[in-house]
């Protein structure tokens, strides 16, 4: 796909949550989301995820790592699923086995993608959770 | 003038492929090219500084964990070796990811000659990128500055 041809999904409105401790995936991911026209913002770790949330902040799409300092990618999923959260939460994350994927999953993800995220998979996302239509 | 011009941009489009066919790069970088745009010039400058900027503080962790001889600590390096393959996978830094695998398996074998001998390797793996990124990103900086568009190279 074209710079050109990049959906602008900013008339939808949408808002992201970047959860990663890591700055290099933070920029990137944010830069990503951004290039399609989403609102987003980025913690650092599980618990600020948690506690942006419990300030009464909500989002279309949680973009989720699962390797965080103080509270990981799947603690932090099986909190906010505890707390009502039904925001969209897709785990972003180098590891790829089955069990770890299958553990990160069974936590409340709504959809699974391996790093490094790029616009295509971003798009997949996008598109499995009906947020972008292909035309 | 257009000269010069033409002559940087083939420079330029010849050591970029240079970079992917020696393995330096790989399609990750790519893609972090796609989202550089005008409100967003040095996106790519930006993320790879980051990106050595991580590289510099987890070596320097880990070589203080090996340096602790007898009582090594391999969980922590085996946690700075993951945060350092996810970071140099995100960027397309092809060989100090392929080094970071390697150094990974040798911290879950607690194979402390190989941690060594590898953290070396990843060392001067990461320092040559950053110098073969640096020639890259002045090349660029001379066609703009001599009037011309950096070209888009399709590897």
């Amino acid at each position: 796909m074209t710079r050109e041809e990049l959906p602008n999904l900013a008339e939808s409105k949408l808002t992201a949550l970047v959860v990663d401790d890591n700055f290099v995936n933070q920029s990137i991911h944010q830069k990503l989301l951004a290039r399609l026209g989403i609102t987003n913002e980025v913690v650092c770790n599980g618990k600020e995820a948690v506690d942006a949330h419990c300030s009464g902040r909500n989002y279309d799409l949680i973009l989720m790592d699962m390797d965080m300092p103080i509270m990981n990618g799947i603690q932090a999923t099986k909190r906010l699923r505890e707390m009502g959260i039904e925001s969209k939460i897709a785990g972003v994350t180098t590891r790829a086995n089955e069990g770890e994927k299958k553990e990160f999953m069974e936590a409340g993800l709504n959809d699974f993608q391996e790093k490094p995220l790029t616009i295509s998979k971003l798009l997949s996302i996008l598109h499995k959770f009906d947020f972008y239509v292909q035309t | 003038m257009d000269t010069l011009i033409a002559q940087l941009q083939r420079q330029f489009r010849d050591y970029t492929i240079s970079l992917y066919q020696q393995g330096f790069l790989d399609d990750q970088f790519t893609e972090l090219k796609k989202l550089q745009d005008e409100c967003s010039p040095d996106f790519v400058a930006e993320v790879v500084t980051l990106f050595f900027e991580d590289c510099e503080k987890l070596i320097s962790n880990m070589a203080r964990a090996l340096d602790q001889t007898g009582n090594v600590d391999f969980k922590l390096v085996g946690s700075s070796v993951h945060q350092l393959k996810g970071s140099s996978s995100s960027v397309g830094a092809k060989k100090v990811k392929g080094l970071c695998v390697t150094l990974k398996d040798c911290c879950d074998s607690q194979n402390f000659e190989g941690c060594v001998r590898c953290l070396q390797q990843v060392d001067i793996e990461y320092k040559t990128l950053r110098a073969k990124l640096q020639d890259l990103f002045n090349l660029e900086q001379q066609i703009v500055q001599a009037g011309g568009r950096i070209p888009q190279v399709d590897i």
